[in-house]
Protein backbone atom coordinates (compact mmCIF):
# COMPACT_ATOMS: atom_id res chain seq x y z
CA UNK A 1 0.00 0.00 0.00
CA UNK A 2 1.32 3.40 -0.92
CA UNK A 3 1.33 6.34 1.52
CA UNK A 4 -1.73 7.86 -0.11
CA UNK A 5 -3.77 4.81 0.78
CA UNK A 6 -4.10 3.49 -2.73
CA UNK A 7 -3.54 -0.21 -3.02
CA UNK A 8 -1.05 -0.24 -5.85
CA UNK A 9 -1.66 -3.82 -6.88
CA UNK A 10 -5.26 -2.92 -7.59
CA UNK A 11 -4.15 -0.43 -10.21
CA UNK A 12 -1.86 -2.85 -12.00
CA UNK A 13 -2.55 -2.70 -15.69
CA UNK A 14 -3.43 0.98 -15.73
CA UNK A 15 -1.08 2.80 -18.00
CA UNK A 16 -0.78 5.98 -15.93
CA UNK A 17 -0.60 6.50 -12.20
CA UNK A 18 -3.72 8.17 -10.81
CA UNK A 19 -3.71 11.91 -11.34
CA UNK A 20 -5.97 12.64 -8.42
CA UNK A 21 -4.93 11.33 -5.05
CA UNK A 22 -7.35 9.40 -2.94
CA UNK A 23 -8.11 10.85 0.51
CA UNK A 24 -6.80 7.65 2.05
CA UNK A 25 -10.04 6.70 3.77
CA UNK A 26 -11.71 3.47 2.85
CA UNK A 27 -11.04 1.37 -0.18
CA UNK A 28 -11.02 2.15 -3.83
CA UNK A 29 -13.68 0.63 -6.01
CA UNK A 30 -13.19 -0.39 -9.60
CA UNK A 31 -16.37 -0.24 -11.62
CA UNK A 32 -16.74 -1.35 -15.22
CA UNK A 33 -19.40 0.86 -16.79
CA UNK A 34 -20.46 -0.94 -19.91
CA UNK A 35 -20.34 -2.47 -22.46
CA UNK A 36 -24.01 -2.95 -21.72
CA UNK A 37 -24.86 0.21 -19.86
CA UNK A 38 -28.08 2.07 -20.55
CA UNK A 39 -26.30 5.38 -20.96
CA UNK A 40 -23.35 4.47 -23.12
CA UNK A 41 -24.55 5.09 -26.63
CA UNK A 42 -23.88 1.62 -27.89
CA UNK A 43 -21.20 -0.71 -26.70
CA UNK A 44 -18.45 1.13 -24.89
CA UNK A 45 -16.78 0.41 -21.61
CA UNK A 46 -15.35 2.80 -19.07
CA UNK A 47 -13.29 1.24 -16.31
CA UNK A 48 -13.64 3.73 -13.48
CA UNK A 49 -11.75 3.78 -10.20
CA UNK A 50 -13.89 5.40 -7.54
CA UNK A 51 -12.99 6.85 -4.19
CA UNK A 52 -16.43 7.07 -2.67
CA UNK A 53 -18.39 8.96 -5.33
CA UNK A 54 -15.34 10.65 -6.79
CA UNK A 55 -13.71 9.44 -9.99
CA UNK A 56 -9.96 9.23 -9.58
CA UNK A 57 -9.17 7.20 -12.69
CA UNK A 58 -10.99 6.41 -15.88
CA UNK A 59 -9.91 4.10 -18.64
CA UNK A 60 -11.95 3.87 -21.82
CA UNK A 61 -12.07 0.43 -23.42
CA UNK A 62 -12.82 0.44 -27.12
CA UNK A 63 -13.33 -2.20 -29.74
CA UNK A 64 -16.70 -3.72 -28.96
CA UNK A 65 -17.98 -2.60 -32.35
CA UNK A 66 -14.81 -2.95 -34.38
CA UNK A 67 -16.17 -3.91 -37.80
CA UNK A 68 -12.99 -3.76 -39.89
CA UNK A 69 -14.05 -0.71 -41.93
CA UNK A 70 -10.53 0.20 -42.97
CA UNK A 71 -9.54 -3.30 -43.95
CA UNK A 72 -12.71 -3.72 -45.99
CA UNK A 73 -12.05 -0.37 -47.65
CA UNK A 74 -8.63 -1.51 -48.81
CA UNK A 75 -9.97 -4.71 -50.32
CA UNK A 76 -12.75 -3.32 -52.46
CA UNK A 77 -13.10 -0.72 -55.19
CA UNK A 78 -13.52 2.96 -54.45
CA UNK A 79 -17.25 2.94 -55.13
CA UNK A 80 -17.90 -0.15 -53.02
CA UNK A 81 -16.71 1.70 -49.91
CA UNK A 82 -19.42 4.34 -50.26
CA UNK A 83 -22.21 2.31 -48.59
CA UNK A 84 -19.80 1.38 -45.81
CA UNK A 85 -19.25 5.03 -44.98
CA UNK A 86 -22.98 5.27 -44.17
CA UNK A 87 -22.43 2.83 -41.36
CA UNK A 88 -19.57 4.72 -39.74
CA UNK A 89 -21.58 7.41 -38.05
CA UNK A 90 -25.03 6.05 -38.55
CA UNK A 91 -26.74 9.25 -37.47
CA UNK A 92 -25.14 11.30 -40.24
CA UNK A 93 -24.69 9.07 -43.25
CA UNK A 94 -24.86 11.95 -45.73
CA UNK A 95 -21.96 13.90 -44.27
CA UNK A 96 -19.91 10.69 -44.25
CA UNK A 97 -20.72 10.22 -47.93
CA UNK A 98 -19.62 13.75 -48.62
CA UNK A 99 -16.29 13.43 -46.85
CA UNK A 100 -15.45 10.24 -48.70
CA UNK A 101 -16.59 11.62 -52.06
CA UNK A 102 -14.46 14.70 -51.41
CA UNK A 103 -11.37 12.59 -50.73
CA UNK A 104 -11.81 10.58 -53.92
CA UNK A 105 -12.59 13.70 -55.96
CA UNK A 106 -9.35 15.23 -54.73
CA UNK A 107 -7.49 12.05 -55.63
CA UNK A 108 -8.74 11.91 -59.21
CA UNK A 109 -9.15 15.67 -59.73
CA UNK A 110 -12.89 15.58 -60.29
CA UNK A 111 -15.08 18.69 -60.40
CA UNK A 112 -18.61 18.73 -59.02
CA UNK A 113 -21.52 20.49 -60.80
CA UNK A 114 -23.10 23.50 -59.18
CA UNK A 115 -26.47 21.96 -58.44
CA UNK A 116 -24.87 18.93 -56.80
CA UNK A 117 -22.86 21.22 -54.50
CA UNK A 118 -26.03 22.93 -53.39
CA UNK A 119 -27.81 19.63 -52.81
CA UNK A 120 -24.84 18.44 -50.75
CA UNK A 121 -25.01 21.53 -48.57
CA UNK A 122 -28.77 21.18 -48.09
CA UNK A 123 -28.48 17.53 -47.09
CA UNK A 124 -25.48 18.08 -44.83
CA UNK A 125 -27.20 20.87 -42.94
CA UNK A 126 -30.38 18.82 -42.55
CA UNK A 127 -28.18 16.04 -41.18
CA UNK A 128 -26.55 18.46 -38.76
CA UNK A 129 -29.91 19.59 -37.42
CA UNK A 130 -31.22 16.10 -36.83
CA UNK A 131 -27.94 15.01 -35.25
CA UNK A 132 -27.78 17.93 -32.84
CA UNK A 133 -31.45 17.58 -31.90
CA UNK A 134 -31.02 13.88 -31.16
CA UNK A 135 -27.82 14.48 -29.21
CA UNK A 136 -29.52 17.00 -26.97
CA UNK A 137 -32.40 14.59 -26.54
CA UNK A 138 -30.04 11.81 -25.48
CA UNK A 139 -28.18 14.14 -23.13
CA UNK A 140 -31.43 15.06 -21.42
CA UNK A 141 -32.37 11.41 -21.22
CA UNK A 142 -29.15 10.70 -19.39
CA UNK A 143 -30.01 13.52 -17.04
CA UNK A 144 -33.17 11.68 -16.09
CA UNK A 145 -35.78 13.26 -18.35
CA UNK A 146 -36.46 9.84 -19.78
CA UNK A 147 -38.04 10.03 -23.15
CA UNK A 148 -39.76 13.39 -23.38
CA UNK A 149 -37.06 15.65 -24.88
CA UNK A 150 -35.97 12.75 -27.05
CA UNK A 151 -39.52 12.43 -28.36
CA UNK A 152 -39.52 16.08 -29.44
CA UNK A 153 -36.16 15.56 -31.13
CA UNK A 154 -37.22 12.41 -32.88
CA UNK A 155 -40.48 13.99 -34.04
CA UNK A 156 -38.37 16.47 -36.00
CA UNK A 157 -35.88 13.83 -37.00
CA UNK A 158 -38.62 11.73 -38.58
CA UNK A 159 -39.64 14.67 -40.75
CA UNK A 160 -36.08 15.07 -41.98
CA UNK A 161 -35.69 11.33 -42.47
CA UNK A 162 -38.80 11.37 -44.64
CA UNK A 163 -37.04 13.86 -46.90
CA UNK A 164 -33.95 11.64 -47.02
CA UNK A 165 -36.05 8.64 -47.82
CA UNK A 166 -37.95 10.23 -50.66
CA UNK A 167 -34.74 11.53 -52.21
CA UNK A 168 -32.30 8.70 -51.63
CA UNK A 169 -34.51 5.69 -50.99
CA UNK A 170 -33.38 5.01 -47.45
CA UNK A 171 -34.07 6.51 -44.07
CA UNK A 172 -30.68 6.12 -42.50
CA UNK A 173 -28.21 4.55 -44.91
CA UNK A 174 -28.55 7.02 -47.74
CA UNK A 175 -25.57 6.11 -49.98
CA UNK A 176 -26.38 9.19 -52.03
CA UNK A 177 -23.21 10.99 -53.10
CA UNK A 178 -20.99 9.88 -55.92
CA UNK A 179 -17.57 10.98 -57.16
CA UNK A 180 -18.47 13.99 -59.26
CA UNK A 181 -21.97 14.73 -58.02
CA UNK A 182 -24.99 13.09 -56.53
CA UNK A 183 -26.82 9.93 -57.50
CA UNK A 184 -30.28 11.31 -58.35
CA UNK A 185 -31.72 14.76 -58.85
CA UNK A 186 -34.13 16.39 -56.44
CA UNK A 187 -37.61 16.84 -57.88
CA UNK A 188 -39.51 20.12 -57.51
CA UNK A 189 -41.93 18.32 -55.21
CA UNK A 190 -39.05 17.27 -52.97
CA UNK A 191 -37.73 20.82 -52.84
CA UNK A 192 -41.20 22.05 -51.95
CA UNK A 193 -41.44 19.51 -49.14
CA UNK A 194 -37.98 20.51 -47.92
CA UNK A 195 -38.92 24.18 -47.86
CA UNK A 196 -41.94 23.28 -45.78
CA UNK A 197 -39.90 21.29 -43.27
CA UNK A 198 -37.22 24.00 -43.06
CA UNK A 199 -39.91 26.63 -42.49
CA UNK A 200 -41.11 24.64 -39.50
CA UNK A 201 -37.66 24.16 -37.97
CA UNK A 202 -37.24 27.55 -36.23
CA UNK A 203 -40.44 26.93 -34.29
CA UNK A 204 -39.06 23.58 -33.17
CA UNK A 205 -35.76 25.08 -32.03
CA UNK A 206 -37.62 27.84 -30.18
CA UNK A 207 -39.82 25.30 -28.46
CA UNK A 208 -36.88 23.08 -27.56
CA UNK A 209 -34.98 26.04 -26.20
CA UNK A 210 -37.92 27.36 -24.21
CA UNK A 211 -38.33 24.00 -22.48
CA UNK A 212 -34.70 23.37 -21.79
CA UNK A 213 -32.52 26.43 -21.63
CA UNK A 214 -33.55 27.88 -18.29
CA UNK A 215 -34.43 24.53 -16.77
CA UNK A 216 -33.08 24.48 -13.25
CA UNK A 217 -32.02 20.84 -13.24
CA UNK A 218 -30.27 21.19 -16.57
CA UNK A 219 -28.33 24.20 -15.34
CA UNK A 220 -27.41 22.62 -12.02
CA UNK A 221 -26.17 19.43 -13.61
CA UNK A 222 -24.40 20.98 -16.60
CA UNK A 223 -22.83 24.27 -15.61
CA UNK A 224 -19.25 23.98 -14.47
CA UNK A 225 -19.21 20.20 -14.94
CA UNK A 226 -16.83 18.44 -17.29
CA UNK A 227 -14.78 21.52 -18.08
CA UNK A 228 -12.36 21.22 -20.97
CA UNK A 229 -9.59 23.81 -21.27
CA UNK A 230 -8.99 25.31 -24.74
CA UNK A 231 -5.26 24.53 -24.80
CA UNK A 232 -5.85 20.90 -23.94
CA UNK A 233 -8.61 20.72 -26.55
CA UNK A 234 -6.31 22.07 -29.25
CA UNK A 235 -3.43 19.82 -28.23
CA UNK A 236 -5.63 16.75 -28.18
CA UNK A 237 -6.99 17.45 -31.64
CA UNK A 238 -10.56 17.96 -30.51
CA UNK A 239 -12.87 19.34 -33.18
CA UNK A 240 -16.47 20.19 -33.78
CA UNK A 241 -18.93 21.63 -31.25
CA UNK A 242 -16.78 20.32 -28.42
CA UNK A 243 -13.83 22.47 -29.50
CA UNK A 244 -15.99 25.52 -30.20
CA UNK A 245 -17.58 25.20 -26.75
CA UNK A 246 -14.16 25.91 -25.27
CA UNK A 247 -14.00 29.18 -27.22
CA UNK A 248 -11.66 28.21 -30.05
CA UNK A 249 -12.92 29.60 -33.33
CA UNK A 250 -12.35 26.69 -35.68
CA UNK A 251 -14.99 25.57 -38.12
CA UNK A 252 -13.80 23.69 -41.20
CA UNK A 253 -16.65 25.19 -43.21
CA UNK A 254 -14.97 28.57 -42.66
CA UNK A 255 -11.34 27.44 -42.53
CA UNK A 256 -11.09 24.95 -45.36
CA UNK A 257 -13.61 26.50 -47.79
CA UNK A 258 -14.69 23.13 -49.04
CA UNK A 259 -17.79 22.84 -51.21
CA UNK A 260 -19.53 26.17 -51.62
CA UNK A 261 -19.72 27.29 -48.00
CA UNK A 262 -18.03 30.57 -48.93
CA UNK A 263 -21.24 31.74 -50.55
CA UNK A 264 -23.39 31.50 -47.45
CA UNK A 265 -23.65 33.91 -44.62
CA UNK A 266 -23.52 32.22 -41.26
CA UNK A 267 -21.85 32.67 -37.93
CA UNK A 268 -19.87 30.20 -35.85
CA UNK A 269 -21.25 29.93 -32.30
CA UNK A 270 -18.55 29.81 -29.63
CA UNK A 271 -18.71 28.80 -26.01
CA UNK A 272 -16.94 30.41 -23.10
CA UNK A 273 -16.43 27.87 -20.33
CA UNK A 274 -16.06 24.55 -22.12
CA UNK A 275 -18.48 22.80 -19.79
CA UNK A 276 -21.44 20.56 -20.67
CA UNK A 277 -23.83 23.50 -20.81
CA UNK A 278 -21.68 25.30 -23.37
CA UNK A 279 -21.54 22.20 -25.52
CA UNK A 280 -25.30 21.94 -25.34
CA UNK A 281 -25.69 25.64 -26.10
CA UNK A 282 -23.28 25.56 -29.07
CA UNK A 283 -25.30 22.75 -30.61
CA UNK A 284 -28.52 24.68 -30.06
CA UNK A 285 -27.09 27.75 -31.80
CA UNK A 286 -25.58 25.71 -34.60
CA UNK A 287 -29.03 24.40 -35.43
CA UNK A 288 -30.17 27.99 -35.94
CA UNK A 289 -27.18 28.74 -38.19
CA UNK A 290 -27.90 25.60 -40.17
CA UNK A 291 -31.44 26.81 -40.77
CA UNK A 292 -30.01 30.08 -42.12
CA UNK A 293 -27.73 28.17 -44.51
CA UNK A 294 -30.63 25.98 -45.60
CA UNK A 295 -32.79 28.99 -46.41
CA UNK A 296 -30.03 30.56 -48.53
CA UNK A 297 -29.21 27.30 -50.31
CA UNK A 298 -32.83 26.54 -51.10
CA UNK A 299 -33.29 30.04 -52.50
CA UNK A 300 -30.21 30.01 -54.75
CA UNK A 301 -30.39 26.39 -55.94
CA UNK A 302 -29.49 26.53 -59.65
CA UNK A 303 -30.77 24.28 -62.40
CA UNK A 304 -28.44 21.89 -64.18
CA UNK A 305 -27.05 18.40 -63.96
CA UNK A 306 -26.30 16.79 -60.59
CA UNK A 307 -23.61 14.57 -62.00
CA UNK A 308 -20.61 15.44 -64.13
CA UNK A 309 -21.32 13.41 -67.32
CA UNK A 310 -17.61 12.69 -67.80
CA UNK A 311 -17.10 11.52 -64.23
CA UNK A 312 -15.93 7.96 -63.77
CA UNK A 313 -17.73 6.21 -60.98
CA UNK A 314 -16.86 2.58 -61.53
CA UNK A 315 -13.71 0.75 -62.61
CA UNK A 316 -11.32 3.66 -62.47
CA UNK A 317 -7.71 3.54 -61.44
CA UNK A 318 -6.47 6.80 -59.94
CA UNK A 319 -2.82 7.71 -60.44
CA UNK A 320 -0.52 6.84 -57.60
CA UNK A 321 -0.79 9.51 -54.95
CA UNK A 322 -2.59 10.47 -51.79
CA UNK A 323 -5.41 12.74 -50.74
CA UNK A 324 -7.14 13.87 -47.60
CA UNK A 325 -10.73 15.05 -47.78
CA UNK A 326 -12.20 16.60 -44.68
CA UNK A 327 -15.47 18.26 -43.81
CA UNK A 328 -17.14 19.69 -40.77
CA UNK A 329 -19.35 16.75 -39.82
CA UNK A 330 -21.89 17.37 -37.03
CA UNK A 331 -19.51 15.74 -34.56
CA UNK A 332 -16.31 17.39 -35.71
CA UNK A 333 -13.66 17.04 -38.35
CA UNK A 334 -14.38 13.96 -40.40
CA UNK A 335 -11.58 13.08 -42.77
CA UNK A 336 -10.78 10.30 -45.19
CA UNK A 337 -7.15 9.72 -46.06
CA UNK A 338 -6.57 7.68 -49.19
CA UNK A 339 -3.36 6.43 -50.75
CA UNK A 340 -3.57 5.07 -54.26
CA UNK A 341 -0.93 2.84 -55.82
CA UNK A 342 -2.61 2.99 -59.21
CA UNK A 343 -4.81 -0.02 -58.58
CA UNK A 344 -8.59 -0.32 -58.63
CA UNK A 345 -8.81 -0.16 -54.85
CA UNK A 346 -7.06 2.13 -52.38
CA UNK A 347 -3.74 1.04 -50.94
CA UNK A 348 -4.61 2.73 -47.67
CA UNK A 349 -8.04 3.81 -46.55
CA UNK A 350 -7.96 5.66 -43.29
CA UNK A 351 -10.85 7.34 -41.49
CA UNK A 352 -10.20 10.25 -39.17
CA UNK A 353 -13.23 9.90 -36.92
CA UNK A 354 -14.24 12.93 -34.85
CA UNK A 355 -15.97 10.88 -32.14
CA UNK A 356 -12.94 8.74 -31.42
CA UNK A 357 -10.54 11.65 -31.13
CA UNK A 358 -13.01 13.68 -29.07
CA UNK A 359 -13.22 10.76 -26.65
CA UNK A 360 -9.52 10.84 -25.84
CA UNK A 361 -9.98 13.68 -23.36
CA UNK A 362 -12.78 11.89 -21.52
CA UNK A 363 -10.56 11.07 -18.56
CA UNK A 364 -9.32 14.64 -18.22
CA UNK A 365 -12.88 15.93 -18.10
CA UNK A 366 -14.15 13.30 -15.69
CA UNK A 367 -11.44 13.25 -13.02
CA UNK A 368 -12.63 14.54 -9.70
CA UNK A 369 -16.29 14.63 -10.65
CA UNK A 370 -19.01 12.39 -9.29
CA UNK A 371 -19.80 9.12 -10.96
CA UNK A 372 -23.26 10.38 -11.95
CA UNK A 373 -21.64 13.22 -13.89
CA UNK A 374 -19.47 10.83 -15.89
CA UNK A 375 -22.56 9.71 -17.75
CA UNK A 376 -23.45 13.30 -18.60
CA UNK A 377 -19.92 14.23 -19.66
CA UNK A 378 -19.81 11.17 -21.84
CA UNK A 379 -23.16 12.08 -23.37
CA UNK A 380 -22.08 15.65 -24.09
CA UNK A 381 -19.12 14.46 -26.19
CA UNK A 382 -21.64 13.18 -28.75
CA UNK A 383 -20.16 9.95 -30.00
CA UNK A 384 -21.37 7.16 -32.18
CA UNK A 385 -19.67 3.85 -31.58
CA UNK A 386 -19.71 2.81 -35.20
CA UNK A 387 -17.30 5.63 -35.85
CA UNK A 388 -15.23 5.23 -32.69
CA UNK A 389 -14.40 1.57 -33.21
CA UNK A 390 -14.82 1.53 -36.99
CA UNK B 1 -58.91 -28.15 -25.04
CA UNK B 2 -60.27 -25.16 -26.80
CA UNK B 3 -63.72 -23.71 -26.23
CA UNK B 4 -66.16 -24.00 -29.13
CA UNK B 5 -65.82 -20.73 -31.05
CA UNK B 6 -69.55 -20.34 -31.78
CA UNK B 7 -70.49 -21.00 -28.18
CA UNK B 8 -67.87 -18.52 -27.05
CA UNK B 9 -69.31 -15.76 -29.26
CA UNK B 10 -72.85 -16.60 -28.17
CA UNK B 11 -71.89 -16.45 -24.50
CA UNK B 12 -69.97 -13.25 -25.14
CA UNK B 13 -73.21 -11.63 -26.34
CA UNK B 14 -74.77 -12.58 -23.02
CA UNK B 15 -71.93 -10.94 -21.15
CA UNK B 16 -70.12 -14.12 -20.20
CA UNK B 17 -66.47 -14.53 -21.05
CA UNK B 18 -65.21 -18.05 -21.47
CA UNK B 19 -61.54 -18.80 -21.85
CA UNK B 20 -58.94 -21.38 -21.03
CA UNK B 21 -56.01 -21.06 -18.69
CA UNK B 22 -53.69 -21.46 -21.64
CA UNK B 23 -55.28 -18.61 -23.60
CA UNK B 24 -55.30 -16.35 -20.57
CA UNK B 25 -51.70 -17.19 -19.77
CA UNK B 26 -50.52 -16.58 -23.32
CA UNK B 27 -52.58 -13.40 -23.62
CA UNK B 28 -50.96 -12.01 -20.51
CA UNK B 29 -47.48 -12.87 -21.65
CA UNK B 30 -47.79 -11.64 -25.20
CA UNK B 31 -49.35 -8.32 -24.26
CA UNK B 32 -46.50 -7.11 -22.11
CA UNK B 33 -43.22 -8.13 -23.66
CA UNK B 34 -40.63 -5.91 -22.04
CA UNK B 35 -37.52 -5.60 -24.15
CA UNK B 36 -34.05 -5.04 -22.79
CA UNK B 37 -32.57 -1.59 -23.32
CA UNK B 38 -29.59 -2.80 -25.20
CA UNK B 39 -28.30 -1.35 -28.44
CA UNK B 40 -25.39 -2.68 -30.40
CA UNK B 41 -25.04 -0.67 -33.59
CA UNK B 42 -26.97 1.14 -36.32
CA UNK B 43 -30.15 -0.88 -35.84
CA UNK B 44 -30.39 0.40 -32.27
CA UNK B 45 -31.27 3.84 -33.64
CA UNK B 46 -34.16 2.37 -35.58
CA UNK B 47 -35.16 0.52 -32.42
CA UNK B 48 -35.25 3.84 -30.56
CA UNK B 49 -37.18 5.41 -33.43
CA UNK B 50 -39.73 2.59 -33.09
CA UNK B 51 -40.37 3.48 -29.48
CA UNK B 52 -40.78 7.18 -30.27
CA UNK B 53 -43.98 9.02 -31.03
CA UNK B 54 -44.48 8.19 -34.69
CA UNK B 55 -44.24 4.40 -34.52
CA UNK B 56 -45.13 4.11 -30.84
CA UNK B 57 -44.28 0.62 -29.72
CA UNK B 58 -46.47 1.21 -26.66
CA UNK B 59 -49.43 0.13 -28.78
CA UNK B 60 -48.04 -3.40 -28.53
CA UNK B 61 -47.38 -3.30 -24.81
CA UNK B 62 -43.63 -3.18 -25.27
CA UNK B 63 -42.62 0.38 -24.53
CA UNK B 64 -41.02 -0.43 -21.18
CA UNK B 65 -37.36 -0.84 -21.99
CA UNK B 66 -35.54 -2.33 -19.03
CA UNK B 67 -31.85 -1.73 -18.52
CA UNK B 68 -31.50 -4.84 -16.37
CA UNK B 69 -31.68 -8.27 -17.99
CA UNK B 70 -33.39 -9.59 -14.86
CA UNK B 71 -36.52 -7.59 -15.65
CA UNK B 72 -36.62 -8.12 -19.39
CA UNK B 73 -38.48 -10.71 -21.44
CA UNK B 74 -37.05 -9.94 -24.83
CA UNK B 75 -33.61 -9.25 -26.15
CA UNK B 76 -33.42 -7.34 -29.40
CA UNK B 77 -30.01 -8.01 -30.94
CA UNK B 78 -29.92 -4.67 -32.72
CA UNK B 79 -26.77 -4.63 -34.77
CA UNK B 80 -23.43 -6.18 -35.42
CA UNK B 81 -22.19 -8.63 -32.80
CA UNK B 82 -18.43 -8.58 -32.82
CA UNK B 83 -16.30 -11.34 -31.41
CA UNK B 84 -15.36 -9.08 -28.53
CA UNK B 85 -19.01 -8.46 -27.71
CA UNK B 86 -20.42 -11.96 -28.25
CA UNK B 87 -19.51 -13.36 -24.78
CA UNK B 88 -21.22 -10.40 -23.16
CA UNK B 89 -24.36 -10.89 -25.26
CA UNK B 90 -24.57 -14.55 -24.29
CA UNK B 91 -23.95 -13.70 -20.65
CA UNK B 92 -26.75 -11.12 -20.72
CA UNK B 93 -29.04 -13.70 -22.28
CA UNK B 94 -28.16 -16.16 -19.53
CA UNK B 95 -29.05 -13.56 -16.92
CA UNK B 96 -32.55 -13.06 -18.29
CA UNK B 97 -35.36 -14.93 -16.57
CA UNK B 98 -37.54 -17.40 -18.44
CA UNK B 99 -39.70 -17.06 -20.47
CA UNK B 100 -37.35 -15.12 -22.69
CA UNK B 101 -37.26 -14.41 -26.38
CA UNK B 102 -34.76 -13.07 -28.88
CA UNK B 103 -35.29 -10.96 -31.99
CA UNK B 104 -32.29 -10.79 -34.32
CA UNK B 105 -32.67 -7.38 -35.91
CA UNK B 106 -30.86 -6.62 -39.13
CA UNK B 107 -28.52 -8.35 -41.49
CA UNK B 108 -25.54 -8.20 -39.13
CA UNK B 109 -27.28 -9.96 -36.26
CA UNK B 110 -28.58 -12.63 -38.62
CA UNK B 111 -25.44 -13.41 -40.56
CA UNK B 112 -22.78 -10.73 -40.22
CA UNK B 113 -24.38 -8.75 -43.01
CA UNK B 114 -22.17 -6.37 -44.97
CA UNK B 115 -19.35 -6.93 -42.48
CA UNK B 116 -19.32 -10.69 -42.85
CA UNK B 117 -15.85 -10.70 -44.39
CA UNK B 118 -14.43 -8.96 -41.35
CA UNK B 119 -12.20 -10.92 -39.01
CA UNK B 120 -13.90 -9.54 -35.94
CA UNK B 121 -17.55 -10.00 -36.82
CA UNK B 122 -19.68 -12.89 -35.62
CA UNK B 123 -21.52 -14.56 -38.48
CA UNK B 124 -24.90 -14.59 -36.82
CA UNK B 125 -25.87 -14.56 -33.15
CA UNK B 126 -27.90 -17.76 -33.61
CA UNK B 127 -24.62 -19.65 -33.32
CA UNK B 128 -24.76 -19.10 -29.58
CA UNK B 129 -28.32 -18.41 -28.48
CA UNK B 130 -31.69 -19.49 -29.89
CA UNK B 131 -33.36 -16.77 -31.95
CA UNK B 132 -37.15 -16.56 -32.24
CA UNK B 133 -37.63 -13.97 -34.99
CA UNK B 134 -35.19 -12.78 -37.64
CA UNK B 135 -35.79 -9.44 -39.39
CA UNK B 136 -33.73 -8.76 -42.49
CA UNK B 137 -32.76 -5.26 -43.55
CA UNK B 138 -29.85 -2.91 -43.13
CA UNK B 139 -31.25 -1.44 -40.97
CA UNK B 140 -34.81 -2.78 -40.89
CA UNK B 141 -37.45 -0.08 -40.90
CA UNK B 142 -39.42 0.50 -37.69
CA UNK B 143 -42.40 -1.16 -39.39
CA UNK B 144 -40.29 -4.28 -39.77
CA UNK B 145 -39.51 -4.30 -36.06
CA UNK B 146 -43.20 -3.90 -35.27
CA UNK B 147 -43.91 -6.81 -37.60
CA UNK B 148 -41.34 -8.84 -35.69
CA UNK B 149 -43.18 -8.03 -32.46
CA UNK B 150 -46.45 -9.16 -34.00
CA UNK B 151 -44.83 -12.37 -35.21
CA UNK B 152 -43.47 -12.99 -31.73
CA UNK B 153 -46.90 -12.35 -30.21
CA UNK B 154 -48.40 -14.84 -32.62
CA UNK B 155 -45.75 -17.34 -31.66
CA UNK B 156 -46.50 -16.91 -27.96
CA UNK B 157 -50.23 -17.22 -28.62
CA UNK B 158 -49.75 -20.59 -30.22
CA UNK B 159 -47.71 -22.11 -27.43
CA UNK B 160 -49.20 -25.04 -25.49
CA UNK B 161 -48.67 -25.35 -21.79
CA UNK B 162 -48.27 -29.10 -21.86
CA UNK B 163 -47.28 -31.75 -24.34
CA UNK B 164 -44.39 -32.24 -26.67
CA UNK B 165 -44.40 -28.74 -28.16
CA UNK B 166 -44.47 -26.84 -24.89
CA UNK B 167 -42.15 -23.82 -24.69
CA UNK B 168 -38.68 -24.13 -23.26
CA UNK B 169 -39.44 -22.54 -19.93
CA UNK B 170 -42.03 -25.23 -19.16
CA UNK B 171 -39.70 -28.05 -20.14
CA UNK B 172 -37.61 -29.20 -17.23
CA UNK B 173 -35.10 -30.89 -19.49
CA UNK B 174 -34.48 -27.81 -21.66
CA UNK B 175 -31.19 -25.98 -21.15
CA UNK B 176 -31.39 -22.85 -19.03
CA UNK B 177 -27.84 -21.64 -19.50
CA UNK B 178 -25.96 -21.36 -22.73
CA UNK B 179 -22.22 -21.71 -23.14
CA UNK B 180 -20.44 -18.38 -22.88
CA UNK B 181 -17.70 -18.45 -25.54
CA UNK B 182 -14.16 -17.54 -24.59
CA UNK B 183 -11.46 -15.77 -26.52
CA UNK B 184 -9.33 -18.45 -28.13
CA UNK B 185 -6.12 -18.08 -30.02
CA UNK B 186 -7.73 -17.25 -33.37
CA UNK B 187 -11.47 -17.31 -32.83
CA UNK B 188 -14.06 -17.66 -30.14
CA UNK B 189 -13.97 -21.01 -28.38
CA UNK B 190 -16.19 -22.85 -29.14
CA UNK B 191 -17.05 -21.29 -32.53
CA UNK B 192 -20.70 -22.20 -31.99
CA UNK B 193 -22.88 -23.94 -29.43
CA UNK B 194 -23.50 -27.46 -30.73
CA UNK B 195 -26.95 -27.76 -29.18
CA UNK B 196 -28.10 -24.44 -30.61
CA UNK B 197 -26.63 -24.35 -34.06
CA UNK B 198 -25.31 -26.96 -36.42
CA UNK B 199 -23.22 -26.31 -39.49
CA UNK B 200 -25.59 -26.24 -42.47
CA UNK B 201 -25.18 -29.20 -44.79
CA UNK B 202 -24.41 -28.42 -48.40
CA UNK B 203 -26.37 -30.70 -50.70
CA UNK B 204 -24.40 -31.44 -53.83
Amino acid sequence: MSPSGIKTEKLAGWNRPPVIESDGEGELLEVAMGPHHPSTHGVFRMDVVLDGERVIKLKPVFGYLHRNHEQLGERQSYLASMPYTDRLDYFCSLTNNWAYALAVEKLVGQEVPERAEYLRVILAELTRIQNHASTIGFLLQEMGASGTPLMYAFREREKILDLFESLTGSRMMCNYMRFGGCRVDASPAWLEATRKVVAGLPAFVDEFERFLMTNEILMARCQGIGVLKPDLAVNAGISGPMLRATGVNYDIRKVDHYGIYDRFKFRVPLGDHGDIYDRYMVRMLEMRESILILNQALKDLPAGPVMDPKAKIRNFRPKAGESYGRIEAPKGELGFYLISDGGPNPYRYRVRPPSFINLTVLEDMCLGSNVADVVLIFGSVDIVLGEVDR
Amino acid sequence: MAVDEKLKIELGKQGVMVTTIQELYNWGRRSSIWPMQFGLACCAIEMIATTMARYDLARFGSEVFRPSPRQADLMIISGTVTKKMAPQVVRLYNQMAEPRYVIAMGACAISGGPFKQGYNVLKGIDRYIPVDVHIPGCPPRPEALIQAFMTLQKKIDEQHLTGEDRPRHLDEQAPGEFNVPEFGEHDLEPPSNPGTWTVPKIIQ
